[in-house]
């Protein structure tokens, strides 16, 4: 393509006007720029030291906790719903009869694969009695494969961990309890 | 001892203070210059290193400990496409002269002849090299031979990112040297010496630093200043985001090191030559005396007020980095041979008359013609010679005539 190439739209380069010619008007004006920064607030977040803020806890999707009934009982009905709902195949259920004449089925085991997991939140959308939903703890680590493969008392545990800082959201949500 | 014996001890004395000083200041200027990069993008930077083996963290005064080990740890890797001798000769040969630059900038006044340290019954400089009085032609003979070390490496690299830089720093250092000379050119025409202790004498005793007499020659040398230490706005030689570091794309652990070691010490050193040229040294008004009868009280103070300077113009550099784009080369060297050089001259030539016929009128009708000739000057130069910043074809010009000429 040349330059005299009837396609190419040239554009004028706007003039400096004077104070750009003199250079040194711009010249102040970055320093004060830098310097307000220099001292402004940081954002920057110490992080083992500061937690990093939650926007909402409601909404955020970090850990999965199971959550429990009143009678302290787990609130999955061993639907599958989530485990079907899942794209990363990551909640692995075994539901047996249920010893409880208010439901047929419950999990015997709720196995999550935390590492494979993407947080999605899909399991938690599918849910049909708000029994699994995602907390907003946000480190999640562990020195092992193993230790990263949360059963149904880890999960519960998450919940007991959790319940008084974050309530179940369904109530908060307009869901069912 | 005889006289030769103590020179000797004392040289080599200085030599080494120095050197731990300097090394012990680039290590720390570097964890300021990261510290300044975090402050001014609203980031903490780093804070985490403290002392070794302990949770103490200590703002992170630790971190030039860990970079330095961290450098000589890494594995020394010299490609298999370089030349090797030049490719070693070249980190070697920028530390060396940065180094060297050194023996001749005093860190501050003198020590007083009772200082009470066994065996001097004289002053003692504070310079390595005092008395010397071609210095600031030996400072500018060494950071010439800089030149050199980027130029090699980029060669010796054989890489066309590197290649690319030391050409552009080829280049660019040479222009510079020229507004450089001619800011420098004016200071030693009026303080009437090459050496460096005679130029901060001189403005001690007159009590008018060399700015307010020469606004000009400080625009002028502090530009090339910049653009002699290959700082921000124009680090055309390194630009990381163009050539990935430029020619010392190609080196690894110590030499790297040593690399970014020299470039600090030029900053250093440019910081230093400014404050000595420019801003009267280790004088203040009303602190420090303008003698050379020192107490240890004042010999402190004096050497206090140099380095508090320095580290103010250090802190203007590292502020500059962030403040403003990089130059493009055509401006660089628009600005360079067609605004810097002319005002250079400008300047020189007032100087020249100030120096002749200024003891005649009183010291104000000097400092006001100075500034008058510097104001008019700028902005004569500002309107008919702005920097270029369109270097596009025009409407109308076939780029095939120029391939095919």
């Amino acid at each position: 393509m040349n330059a005299d190439d009837p396609n190419i739209h040239w554009i004028e380069e706007p003039s400096l006007g004077l104070s750009g010619k003199m250079y040194l008007p711009l010249f102040v004006q970055g320093l004060t720029t830098t310097a307000r920064h220099l001292f402004s607030p940081k954002v920057t977040v110490s992080f083992p030291e500061v937690r990093p803020k939650v926007g909402n806890p409601l909404i955020y999707r970090g850990v999965h906790r199971l959550n429990k009934d009143e009678q302290g009982r787990v609130k999955c009905v061993a639907c599958f719903l989530c485990a079907t709902a899942c794209p990363a195949h990551c909640i692995d259920i075994i539901g047996v009869e249920s010893p409880w004449p208010d439901r047929e089925k419950y999990p015997e085991s709720f196995v999550i694969d935390e590492l494979r997991c993407i947080f999605c939140g899909m399991c938690e959308e599918a849910c049909p009695v708000d029994a699994i939903e995602l907390t907003s703890l946000l480190d999640l680590t562990g020195r092992s494969r193993e230790e990263m493969i949360f059963d149904k008392e880890k999960l519960l545990s998450v919940y007991d961990q959790t319940k008084d800082a974050e309530p179940m959201k369904s109530a908060s949500l307009g869901g069912t309890v | 001892m005889t006289d030769l014996e103590t020179t000797v001890v004392e040289a080599l004395v200085k030599i080494a203070l120095m050197i731990f000083g300097l090394m012990t200041a680039a290590a720390y200027l570097v964890l300021l210059e990261r510290w300044m990069a975090a402050w001014v993008q609203d980031r903490l930077g780093p804070n985490r290193v403290g002392v070794p083996l302990t949770k103490i963290k200590l703002f992170g005064l630790g971190q030039p400990l860990a970079d330095g080990l961290k450098f000589i740890f890494k594995e020394e890797v010299t490609p298999k496409h370089v030349d090797k001798f030049l490719y070693t000769l070249a980190p070697i040969s920028i530390l060396a002269a940065a180094l060297a630059i050194f023996a001749v900038i005093p860190v501050g006044s003198v020590l007083p002849a009772d200082s009470g340290i066994p065996g001097v019954d004289k002053q003692i400089d504070l310079v390595v090299a005092p008395g010397f009085d071609a210095g600031l032609i030996y400072v500018f003979a060494l950071s010439s031979i800089a030149v050199y070390g980027v130029i090699l490496g980029g060669w010796a690299s054989n890489n066309k990112y590197s290649f690319l830089g030391g050409l552009r720093s080829s280049a660019q250092l040479i222009a510079y040297e020229m507004p450089l000379g001619l800011g420098l050119l004016g200071v030693v025409l009026y303080n009437g010496s090459l050496e460096l202790e005679t130029i901060i004498n001189s403005q001690a005793a007159s009590g008018v630093w060399n700015i307010f007499l020469q606004p000009l020659g400080f625009v002028v040398f502090l530009v090339a200043a910049f653009a002699e230490s290959a700082r921000l706005p124009f680090d055309l030689p390194e630009c990381e985001q163009e050539l990935i570091g430029g020619y010392h794309t190609e080196y690894a652990g110590m030499r790297l090191l040593m690399y970014l070691i020299a470039e600090f010490l030029h900053m250093v050193t440019v910081s230093f030559l400014i404050v000595i040229l420019f801003f009267g040294g280790w004088h203040l008004w009303g602190l420090t005396g303008a003698d050379n009868n020192v107490t240890w009280t004042t010999a402190i103070i004096r050497v206090l007020v140099l380095m508090v300077k320095v580290l103010g113009v250090i802190l203007f550099f590292m502020m500059a980095r962030w403040s403003w784009p990089r130059f493009r080369f055509d401006q660089l060297m628009s600005l360079a041979w067609k605004v810097m050089l002319p005002m250079g001259l400008v300047n020189l030539v007032a100087v020249a008359v100030l120096a002749e016929y200024g003891h005649r009128a009183p010291m104000v009708v000097g400092l006001a013609g100075m500034w008058a000739v510097a104001i008019v000057t700028w902005i004569v130069g500002g309107i008919f010679a702005p920097l270029a910043t369109d270097n596009r074809p025009h409407v109308g010009f076939d780029s095939r005539q120029v391939t095919s000429r």
